[in-house]
């Protein structure tokens, strides 16, 4: 064996920390030994995917009551959003027989010491790792931006995976954790305005779609808010396989810079959200908040509501951290919104709740929430503005 | 044929081959083990019970999950036989306590024979045609 364990990764793997834990290191060191890694590594921060109940199913559920049984986190841990908002889902439409499905769910993940957050941006919400820490997150946007914005180092984790290091507080050294394989292979020259996040969205479709696994240098965007920077994070990872971005004068990461250069322009641009808008796509449900909203973002949104109603026959949902909606019932955004008769969703969103069959077409600004309302749940989409969106929702 | 452990067990049985990757997320059923990926190799076939030999994994993370609710209803593959390994994969075999060996030339072996998967050393024995 190449890989070797300090005597207490030895005794956890021997099982002398209990079953979880046991079971968290057989995962952790055979993902090592496939990617050849010589030893494992601490982490201080971990973010977990795989909690809609509409993803895991029973079988899901009862592998992580299995490992609730004697698993306790060893550091920071948060979890990714939920099939529903985890109070109010009764007024979306949630089943009853979903909402304790679902309820069981986090309850075993609480049980384990996993702060409950339900949401996929932890950074937003108190999980912000520093530049050059190593962290084990799930949740392809989440690692992006960690990885990218921030420069924390993390591979893209499955769900038991991040469960595994988030049991043992650790993970195996290989791929986007070693400085070498986090290198630029291409460079892109962005040759086009980027206004909004929907922009960026579909920049991030465009250079994912091209770019596949190889790591993207991109020149040419001299400015990007957190919340840009969020929705491109969200699409590059969607479309492509990457889970690491450089953006010159942007974010913080060291590279060489690749010689080949791939141009970028507005009729790209213009070809991606071509693709996104389906033709007699009839609007009946209206999203916000792929990834979750930020408290400016549903500053904008509540602005844009106050006084205004929402057109009858169609739904809207604007989703967020817990902790965000709470900000965001002090500052009486969420009274503007939800008196317009829009929702502000916590813990969950458009692509994970259980929306299959409900609605006929999705509008939303972000274009990751497109390739799962189209895949997942058969909806017809239109990418637009967030104000788009809104002047669509009470037109 | 030697190979390599991925996770332990000894198990005999009948292998069912394929030259395609399995996606078990969207790819196969998790409550009858039926392939039903559109123009898969093995479409419309079981794998419950089988010494499952492919390639390697494809898909979603979610994938892992899958593997374990086959395992529930009892209708898990036996055995996992792989050239290489994916991580999906090895997490979902982990998770489901499947037999698993990888880095095993498997077109040398063919659906039908009875083979033995002796996954602790890694090997692979063709017992009969």
């Amino acid at each position: 064996m190449v890989l070797e364990l300090t005597p207490e990764e030895r005794e956890m793997l021997d099982g002398k920390h209990g079953k979880a834990t046991r079971k968290a290191m057989e995962i952790i060191t055979a993902l090592g030994e496939i990617y050849g890694a010589k030893r494992l590594i601490p982490v201080s921060s971990v973010q977990i995917a795989g909690v809609s109940y509409d993803n895991l199913g029973e079988a899901g559920l009862e592998y992580l009551s299995e490992m609730a049984e004697d698993g306790q986190t060893m550091v920071l841990t948060t979890l990714n959003p939920a099939g529903m908002d985890m109070l109010e889902w009764k007024k979306h439409g949630i089943s009853p027989d979903f909402a304790e499905m679902q309820q069981r769910v986090v309850d075993a993940f609480e049980k384990m010491g996993v702060v409950t957050t339900c949401t996929c941006t932890p950074y937003l919400i108190g999980n912000l790792p520093h530049y050059g820490e190593h962290i084990a997150w799930a949740e392809s946007s989440a690692v992006c931006f960690a990885n990218s914005v921030v420069g924390a180092f993390t591979n893209r984790e499955g769900g038991p995976s991040a469960l595994a290091a988030a049991l043992t507080g650790r993970t195996a050294e290989y791929g986007l954790h070693l400085e070498e394989n986090r290198m630029a292979q291409v460079k892109y020259e962005v040759r086009a305005d980027l206004k909004d996040t929907d922009d960026f969205g579909l920049i991030g479709q465009v250079i994912g779609n091209r770019t596949g696994k190889l790591i993207p240098y991109i020149i040419g965007i001299s400015k990007a808010s957190t919340e840009e920077l969020k929705s491109f994070s969200a699409s590059v990872a969607t479309y492509g396989g990457v889970a690491i971005f450089h953006m010159e004068g942007i974010t913080p990461n060291r590279t060489t810079v690749p010689e080949k250069t791939e141009i970028i322009t507005k009729s790209d641009l213009d070809a991606a959200r071509a693709q996104l808008d389906d033709e007699g796509a009839e609007i009946d449900f209206i999203s916000v908040g792929c990834p979750h909203a930020s408290i400016k973002e549903i500053a904008q949104v509540a602005e844009m509501l106050d006084g205004k109603s929402v057109t009858e026959g169609k739904t809207v949902w604007i989703t967020t951290a817990k902790p965000t909606k709470d900000l965001a019932i002090k500052m009486g955004y969420y009274d503007k919104i939800e008196k317009a008769g829009a929702f502000l969703v916590a813990d969950a969103c458009c692509a994970v709740a259980p929306l299959k069959g409900r609605f006929k077409g999705l509008m939303t600004d972000s274009a990751k929430a497109c390739f799962y309302a189209r895949g997942k749940n058969k909806f017809k989409t239109e990418i637009r503005t967030i104000e788009e969106c809104i002047k669509e929702a009470v037109r | 044929m030697q190979g390599r452990k991925i996770f332990r067990g000894k198990v005999t049985g009948e292998a069912l081959v394929t030259g395609d990757d399995i996606s078990f997320y969207g790819g196969c059923d998790p409550e009858t083990g039926e392939i039903v990926e559109k123009n898969h190799h093995l479409e419309g076939k079981s794998v419950s019970g089988k010494i499952l030999v492919f390639p390697s994994g494809k898909g979603s993370t979610v994938g892992s999950y899958v593997l374990y609710a086959l395992k529930k209803a009892n209708k898990a593959p036996l055995a996992i036989v792989n050239k290489t390994m994916d991580p999906v994969v090895a997490v979902g075999c982990i998770i489901s306590e499947i037999p698993a060996v990888d880095q095993i030339e498997i077109d040398k072996i063919k659906t039908g024979q009875k083979i033995e998967v002796d996954a602790d050393n890694g090997v692979i024995t063709i017992i009969e045609d």
